[in-house]
């Protein structure tokens, strides 16, 4: 009998009667419920949605959803994952590892996509524009021309360049059977050089001690307004925090620093390279009061056609005016 | 009083100079030790009442004693880790507050009324738990250790990051109370599976990201347990709250966090967590997937960069932490010249499966430059290799899995500093 055949026969898993009549704790999950949740899809197609999306339809929602953080082109913004290239780089000094050069099967982007991106707004995405983002993600990775229509019935047929490229772990094989015995204990080498110091790429962080020299959080006088519509709107900015940062150390991210937007020209923050759509407004004179900031978030898109920034606004009034009372929030 | 931590020579010295200072004083046999002979204000007043820390945290004077991260290996703090720091703590457990987080999209507010826990897939009845019903099993107290599969992963192609924090600290040790998964899978009935030797489960998380991970059936009926308590409070939000899974030996990603979802099935998702990270690619450019466990692994925790020897010549406690993957630690030998004699270190207690094991090495420093070195053994024979064994098998872009020896340059200032020798 084999090793596991015994672990389950020693823990009554195969239907003995202590485990058939099992506590009666929990209540059988609806149907419904399973359809919610269990939406993972799997190499051979399982799980995958009736629908269709081509190329140029993704290229449209990849430039609105994705372009923020992962490039016009899928070839990724600073630090955040490039998508396309790399191809016959892996076995080089430094592989550039993408759904193209890297993923072994097209049905992860699909999941992915469809489960967790975009970043901040995670499953808001039509089964459709799943379709069409990854077909232009291989579009973008030269996989497919640009007439390429991805769909419910050819994803799990299409195999990626690397799917070939794994082999399961053999650690017990290759590394075990020679890492293994009594250890060498006196004259175990000749001579001991130091070859690589971490003092020469000094790429530590240099960090203070926080608690004690953190400076006290300042106390923010903001007449008239409800501070529980200021924490619902800090709820609020869940949304927005992939890209944007405030207040006390806040930085440039995919998008620029908040603190201080409300009532300030538009364009304004020091180091952010802006959309020119964005500049151009600034000098005709924007400025993000109350009145444009809820304009703008409501539709980004149709406030400012071009906008680098990749959200779909928020729909609820009551949304509109607690980000709003949040941002207001921090003066500066 | 506020401490500052700076790795560098500047601040190294700093440190240095006011506890020089500090010994200097206190060794002054000649002189009275006012600290001693005039009557301090805390032996005179009074301190502080039951009522004022309701919650406590460490005194201010730890406040360096902190989790930290390293800004440019990600692309933001949401989807990113930090790291324990295990150069400042001593012991196994290591406590919630300061245990290394990581998230793919940030620590997510889960409360306990609004937590499901769902069994599906090829199961005779899919159910749904309430938090409260997971509290109504049968449950079990263990502790383990939880290291990320990137862990020492910056150090591959060479030293790197200057200070066990950084090198070493994805890890955390904690004692853990839960149901074990198989007490739930049995409820939702496996006779429907089959065969179980060929099954899987998939388990992922409520957050945006699900970091959903395929874990074959004869783990997670062996040890798997679906936890809400650490070290005896409730997990820690950044931690999972109000339940995670703790996956004994396993690479930290698979220890899904605010789990939500354990589906039965007969092959697994290859998920992005399992395909396009957390495989390990070799040099010829192929890559090992279902590279699970973590082999065995240790480190000098002190002296280290960040915690460097302030006192001079005479006895000098060297230690650090040793872990396996493969069950529990059997013995930990020191260098103190980069591997040409070792020493068996003391274990502070015999070690556990799958747990920080704690070890020290009680000797006499002389004031000599030294080479720190550590070496773990495991109850299965494997010893600890050296970062060249590992670059022989693997290359220098496996990125994960990095158990290699780790060396301490220990100056005659008592200043460590990460550093390769041949």
């Amino acid at each position: 009998m084999s090793k596991f055949l015994k672990l389950c026969v020693a823990l009554g898993i195969l239907s003995t009667p202590a485990f058939a009549e099992g506590y009666g704790l929990g209540r059988p999950a609806l149907p419904e419920e399973i359809a919610a949740w269990d939406i993972d899809v799997r190499p051979d197609g399982t799980g995958l949605p009736a629908g269709s999306g081509d190329v140029l339809t993704g290229e449209e929602v990849f430039a609105d959803q994705c372009a923020a953080c992962h490039g016009d082109f899928a070839e990724g913004v600073d630090n955040w994952p490039k998508l396309a290239g790399g191809w016959d780089t892996l076995a080089d000094d430094d592989p550039l590892k993408t759904v193209g050069s890297y993923w072994p099967h097209l049905s992860t982007a699909w999941d992915y996509v469809n489960r967790s991106m975009p970043f901040g707004a995670a499953q808001t995405l039509e089964a459709d524009e799943v379709y069409a983002i990854v077909a232009y993600i291989l579009y973008s990775n030269d996989l497919v021309d640009e007439d390429f229509v991805l769909s419910d019935e050819n994803l799990a047929s299409f195999t990626l360049p690397n799917a070939e490229g794994f082999i399961v772990d053999d650690r017990i094989e290759t590394e075990h059977s020679q890492w293994v015995g009594e250890p060498c204990m006196s004259d175990c080498k000749e001579a001991v050089e130091v070859t690589m110091r971490a003092m020469v790429l000094d790429v530590t962080p240099e960090q203070e001690a926080s608690a004690t020299e953190a400076a006290p959080e300042e106390v923010v006088e903001v007449a008239a307004v409800d501070p529980e519509l200021i924490t619902s709107g800090e709820k609020v900015f869940k949304k927005c925090k992939a890209c944007h940062q405030i207040g006390e150390g806040a930085k440039n991210r995919s998008g620029p620093i908040l603190s201080g937007i409300v009532g300030r020209p538009a364009g304004t923050v020091e180091g952010f390279k802006y959309s020119g759509p964005l500049k151009t407004m600034a000098e005709e004179g924007l400025v993000w009061d109350e009145e444009s900031l809820t304009a703008f978030l409501a539709k980004p898109k149709a406030f400012m056609k071009g906008t680098k920034m990749s959200f779909a606004g928020l729909r609820k009034e009551d949304d509109l005016a607690a980000i709003i009372a949040y941002l207001a929030s921090f003066p500066q | 009083m506020s401490q500052s931590f700076k790795p560098s020579r500047r601040g190294f010295l700093r440190g240095a100079a006011a506890s020089t200072a500090l010994v200097a004083g206190a060794a002054r046999s000649g002189t009275p030790d006012p600290l001693i002979t005039e009557v301090q204000e805390w032996a005179s007043g009074l301190g502080e009442g039951v009522d004022a820390t309701p919650y406590g945290l460490p005194i201010e004077y730890e406040s360096d004693v902190v989790r930290r991260n390293v800004e440019w290996l990600t692309a933001d703090t949401i989807s990113s880790i930090n790291f324990t720091p295990i150069h400042a703590l001593d012991g196994t457990i290591t406590p919630q507050g300061c245990a290394f987080e990581r998230h793919h999209s940030g620590a997510i507010d889960l409360r306990k009324e609004d937590y499901r826990l769902m069994i599906n897939g090829l199961v005779e009845t899919p159910l749904v738990f309430s938090y409260a019903d997971l509290e109504r099993f049968p449950r079990e107290n263990h502790v383990y250790f939880c290291e990320c599969a990137a862990n020492t992963g910056m150090e591959w192609a060479g030293a790197q990051l200057n200070g066990a924090q950084f090198t070493h600290g994805m890890i955390h040790n904690m004692e853990y109370t839960g149901v074990p998964l198989r007490t739930i899978l049995a409820e939702a009935g496996l006779g429907a599976a089959g065969d179980l030797a060929d099954k899987w489960v998939y388990v992922e998380g409520a957050d945006a990201s699900s970091n959903g991970r395929s874990i074959p059936m004869e783990k997670a009926l062996d040890d798997v347990l679906v936890a809400f308590k650490a070290n005896g409070e409730a997990l820690r939000k950044e931690h999972g709250y109000p339940v995670r899974l703790v996956v004994p030996g396993w690479e930290g990603n698979m220890w899904v966090k605010w789990l939500r979802r354990v589906e039965v099935m007969d092959g697994p998702v290859e998920s992005r967590e399992e395909t396009s990270k957390y495989t390990d690619t070799l040099e010829d450019g192929t890559s090992r997937k279902w590279t699970w466990e973590m082999d065995a692994k240790s480190v000098v925790t002190s002296p280290s960069p960040q915690a460097p020897i302030t006192h001079g010549s005479g006895p000098l406690v060297i230690t650090g932490l040793a872990w396996s993957g493969h069950g529990a630690i059997t013995r930990v030998d020191v260098s103190k010249d980069g591997g040409v004699t070792w020493e068996t270190a003391r274990l502070a207690k015999p070690g556990e499966k799958m747990a920080l094991t704690r070890f020290y090495l009680d000797t006499t420093w002389d004031g000599e430059e030294m080479f720190l070195q550590s070496r773990a053994m495991d109850e299965t024979g494997y010893v600890q290799p050296t970062k060249a064994q590992l670059r022989e098998v693997r290359g220098l872009n496996s990125i994960y899995h990095n158990n290699c020896i780790q060396t301490w340059w220990v100056r005659p200032t008592g200043e460590a500093e990460n550093v390769e020798v041949s």
